[in-house]
């Protein structure tokens, strides 16, 4: 591990860990270096030499310079002025004097910049080229804005891992050549770069074919890139920030809405568009865009309320969605304490039994990593789950991890994924059937797992898959050999050529088969890994020391969850793998933590986001409104175990959840109330709605919220587990996930998220079978059966279907009974 | 702006007392004061000016609203939209700066993306009612397009009495005929403004 250090920046002290970035260290504390192009998490793509310092006497670039015990940094003299301002005079050649409708005018690095260093005057020119516009879907690149800071490509590369943005030559002409001796040598060096490059698609056409995240667009420092949606809407400066949580996933990640009047004529607030604290978090393109499912024109429906509350007098159930906040969980878990209500969630059910049979392992309540270290780990194992679309931010950290650590990872998943696999050549992907869960977490225990701290048993059976084989290798060797030449040679002495025989030895490269008896691992064949699985495995294994695994919804609804979830706490408890597990919904860990859960409804039940007898809805569609988690207060628990708060960025005229546990005999004036009484014995903490901060400080520590304190729990001596059970699904599969960007009926109500529900089939499987894309199929198996079309989707690979869960329309989830893999029939009608 | 600027009471002294005779203090001298005053003709005078005029039928005011003072070409009164000279298109751009600057948050303004991928302002209001006339906005303008012009009357029976776009645009007849007139208040180009300006090399 990195030790701490004591480096001197402008004669002040600062405390960093060794091999930290200068820029780093400086922010950190507060003191200021100028970058455009730098992006903490990212690789330093030293485009725009803004950082330029002078380490003990000799010029650096702090973005890319690590600090080392006793350096001297000095941020400024007149030779680094004289270049910076020499930049930011190039940077302005050829840049449109159109600020009046730009839409980045006002948060525009470049004009900051421009401003700061008082560039006044303009020294330098090059003709231009002709820079056109692109409008590439979700996103426009102006590129006649652009400062070709490469910001876009690297953050899509290091932390989305899309890769879909490069630079591409911009032709035109050289610069002239006088400049190369007046000009200071670092702006001359940058500006020659700049000159040459603009940003193009890495596909080589002109259409966008991405997972749609808009992160480049974010990071764009000038104009090029802009959301579509937000094209010419308002500028920057009239818009009100609110802080928030992202509702739609359970990474929780930090955002604010960004508000102002809809219209001149309509004062009501409208959410513009949706920010993020891009050095530290990266949103997925339903973070980012899905921001207007809010409910809308609700006024106080008194009729609507006094029948809600006589069917809660009637009712014995209340069902909900993990759509919803702590405080709401913590008064649906009054309420039934108060008046025996039952609790109906499945899939917050199964996550919290899952947890549970873990804990009993792993002796804690909850896992103890999290995603913050899985982007500083260098080996990432990912067990369960449809990584790119349960939690994005996931996918991001495993990419992060194999980029900026240049990491490695194994990928054990049925459906192949080609976006997982195109992150980086590292990641082993494992295409197991499904229901081999088991296997692959047995494989892990295998690899990773500390022999010394494993069960005796767990070893016996693990030994069990191992046997000698073997097998014939072809081997390439050199060999020796000697051979007598015939040489004319010169004869000093008579002048005359003579011939003469000459030894020579040559190695001569031999091809010979060798039997080599080798570890046949049982485990592999049962997974169908690849046969040079070890081979590459021992490859990837090296230099690699910081290990994590993420495992996701498959396990908890899978047969034999309860074996699994004392697996998963196994390899926590007997390696050194640090653990994520993701919850499956929004605040599924907030309501499994908080509610106490039944598996059955009884005879009325009231249905909070979910359809039932009498339905409250925010989604606009029940027998009594709901706020949407925009415009509500709260707080949300995320896979980081962080309980973040979340504010209401737009008004809400109707009646809450808080206004029946009112009516009902509970008693808070406001909804956050509530937030102090969370359950301290699951972890939470006796802290005010109001204390909690939410945003990153400048050293990248997180400030939103609170951490929930990982309780230990008391295990039994128990920690065995129950071998391998063999049943694999086979046949015509179906899988329950969502496309990228889609996560619940919230998500299909956003407007710029424009994803079609189907039957999501792999081109692949398209291909070798008799369906083609808009066929109108019929999906049939025991449980239930459903119509639907078929929707071509080059982000999957392999001949499983997938069905969504983000269209109730669709009724999806009856074809399923719990685990998320079922045979089914597809018929054409 | 720090306080102690405006702590500095000391007046200059360049100011200098008026001389004037003091007023009586005395009882005696306050009696002569009345007497002195009513008993000069100056009272006359007066009634006879009215007189005189009364008799001349010379009208000395204007009778406003039939007749209007002309105003100078500064005078901040109510905006005006301008309308470019070579094509007759608004001037306005949408960049915003008006709404920014308007230090009575009176202005509003909405855009959005054209047919021809361009800015386009599709509202814009004054709210009259909270408008001080200070010429920020006309100052602030990058075209030339907000500006004041001479229609100081804006009594209404409604504060919030708005002003819209298309009530402020240049009327076309008035534009097609040639009598749009450039605003000479805050914000108008100033003479010999090319003299000040630093050129820009271009390479081409």
């Amino acid at each position: 591990m990195s030790k701490n250090i004591t480096i001197k920046i402008d004669n002040k002290e600062v405390q960093t860990s060794e091999g930290e970035f200068i820029l780093n260290a400086a922010r950190a504390n507060d003191i200021y270096i100028p970058a455009i192009c730098y992006l903490s998490r990212c690789s330093p793509t030293l485009a725009c030499r803004l950082c330029l310092v002078e380490v003990d006497g000799k010029q650096a670039y702090a973005c890319n310079a690590k600090s080392k015990d006793g350096m001297s940094i000095t941020t400024s003299t007149q030779a680094i002025e004289q270049e910076r301002r020499a930049i930011m005079e190039v940077y302005d050649v050829n840049h449109p004097l159109e600020c009046g409708v730009c839409d980045q005018s006002g948060e525009c690095e470049l004009q900051n910049y421009t401003l700061n260093m008082g560039v006044d005057a303009q020294n330098y020119a090059v003709k231009d080229v002709a820079r056109t516009t692109h409008d590439w879907g979700h996103i426009k690149y102006n590129s006649a804005l652009c400062i070709v800071c490469e910001r876009c490509s690297t953050v899509c590369k290091d932390m989305i891992g899309d890769n879909s943005l490069k630079t591409i030559p911009r032709g035109g002409d050289a610069l002239d050549a006088e400049y190369k001796k007046e000009m200071p040598k670092d702006a001359y060096a940058m500006w020659n770069k700049l000159n040459k490059s603009l940003i193009g698609l890495t596909n080589g056409t002109d259409v966008l074919d991405c997972t749609s995240c808009g992160e480049c667009a974010s990071v764009c420092p000038v104009g090029a890139l802009v959301d579509t949606h937000f094209v010419y809407k308002s500028n920057a400066w009239e818009l009100d920030q609110v802080p928030a949580t992202c509702g739609h996933c359970s990474a929780g990640c930090q955002i604010t809405y960004d508000v102002k009047h809809t219209s001149i004529e309509n004062p009501q607030n409208k959410i513009y568009r949706v920010m993020n604290e891009w050095n530290y978090v990266s949103l997925c393109g339903a973070g980012r865009y899905g921001f207007d499912y809010e409910n809308r024109d609700v006024r106080k429906d008194e009729k609507a309320f006094a029948s809600a509350l006589s069917a809660f007098k009637k009712a014995d159930t209340i069902k909900f969605t993990s759509s919803i906040t702590n405080e709401e969980a913590y008064i649906l878990q009054t309420l039934k304490e108060k008046y025996g209500y039952k609790l109906v969630n499945n899939e917050a059910k199964s996550f919290q039994t899952f947890l549970k049979d873990y804990s009993e392992v792993s002796g804690t309540k909850l896992w103890g990593s999290d995603l913050k270290s899985t982007h500083k780990s260098n080996f990432v194992i990912s067990i369960g789950t449809a990584l790119k679309s349960d939690n994005p931010n996931a996918r991001y950290a495993l990419n992060n991890s194999m980029t900026i650590n240049k990491g490695a990872g194994l990928y054990f998943h049925p459906v192949k994924d080609p976006i997982i696999e195109g992150l980086s050549k590292n990641i082993m992907s494992v295409t197991h059937a499904p229901l081999q869960e088991e296997t692959a977490l047995y494989l892990v225990l295998d690899l990773f797992g500390d022999k010394e701290r494993l069960p005796k048993e767990v070893l016996e059976y693990l030994a069990s898959f191992h046997s000698k084989k073997t097998i014939t290798v072809e081997e390439t060797i050199k060999e020796k050999v000697v051979e007598i030449v015939k040489e004319m040679k010169l004869n000093e002495e008579t002048g005359v050529e003579e011939e003469l025989e000459v030894e020579k030895t040559k190695l001569v490269p031999r091809k010979i088969s060798k039997e080599i008896e080798v570890d046949d691992n049982a485990l592999l064949s049962l997974l169908g890994a690849d046969d040079n699985f070890m081979e590459l495995l021992e490859k990837n294994l090296k230099k690699k020391d910081t290990f994590s695994m993420i495992v996701g919804a498959d396990l908890y609804n899978h047969p034999n969850s309860k074996n699994l979830a004392r697996l998963v706490g196994l390899v926590e408890k007997c390696s050194d793998i640090a653990l994520t597990i993701i919850p499956p919904l929004t605040n599924s860990l907030g309501v499994a933590l908080v509610c106490e859960l039944d598996d059955k409804a009884g005879e009325y039940s009231i249905g909070y986001n979910t359809k039932a007898d009498f339905t409250l809805s925010a989604l606009g569609d029940g027998d009594l409104d709901m706020p949407a988690i925009n415009q509500q207060e709260g707080t949300l628990t995320s896979i980081n175990k962080r309980v973040n708060p979340t504010n209401a960025a737009l008004s809400y005229g109707g009646y809450e959840l808080n206004d029946i546990a009112n009516a009902l005999g509970m008693n808070a004036k406001n909804v956050i109330d509530y937030t102090k009484e969370l359950p301290l014995d699951a972890g939470f903490k006796p802290l005010s709605f109001d204390s909690l901060p939410n945003h990153y400080e400048n050293n990248a520590d997180e400030a939103r919220g609170y951490l929930l304190e990982n309780i230990k729990v008391q295990t039994g001596e128990d920690i065995s587990v129950e071998n391998i059970n063999d049943e694999k699904l086979e046949g015509t599969l179906i899988y329950l996930a969502n496309p990228v960007r889609q996560f619940t009926e919230f998500t299909n109500k956003a407007t710029n998220l424009d994803e079609v529900s189907g039957l999501y089939m792999s081109e692949e499987f398209l291909k070798s079978s008799e369906f083609s894309q808009g066929d109108s199929v019929e999906v049939e198996n025991q449980n239930s059966k459903l119509k639907t079309t078929i929707i071509s989707d080059n982000k999957i690979a392999g001949n499983i279907a997938i069905l969504p869960t983000f269209d109730s329309k669709l009724n999806s989830e009856a074809m399923f009974s719990g685990y998320r893999f079922a045979r089914a029939s597809i018929k054409k009608v | 702006m720090k306080n102690e600027e405006f702590n500095n009471r000391e007046i200059s002294n360049e100011y200098f007392l008026v001389d004037i005779t003091d007023y009586p203090t005395d009882s005696w001298g306050k009696i002569k004061r009345v007497i002195k005053r009513s008993f000069r003709v100056e009272l006359f005078v007066g009634l006879g000016v009215v007189l005189r005029e009364l008799v001349w039928f010379k009208k000395h005011t204007v009778s406003y609203p039939e007749e209007k003072m002309p105003i100078g070409p500064r005078y901040r009164a109510v905006h005006e939209m301008k309308r470019l000279l070579e094509s007759d298109i608004e001037r306005c751009i949408g960049c915003g700066l008006c709404e920014k600057i308007c230090i009575s948050n009176c202005i509003k303004i909405d855009t959005k993306i054209d047919e021809n991928s361009r800015k386009e302002v599709t509202d814009y209001t004054i709210n009259l009612g909270r408008c001080i006339f200070c010429g920020y906005c006309a100052e602030v303008c990058p075209e030339l397009a907000i500006t004041h012009g001479g229609r100081y009357e804006n009594a209404s029976d409604q504060r919030e009495h708005y002003v819209d776009l298309n009530y402020m645009l240049t009327p076309l007849d008035v534009m097609r005929s040639g009598s749009q007139k450039e605003f000479e208040g805050f914000g108008a180009i100033t003479p010999h403004e090319d003299e000040r300006v630093k050129k820009t090399p271009l390479a081409y």
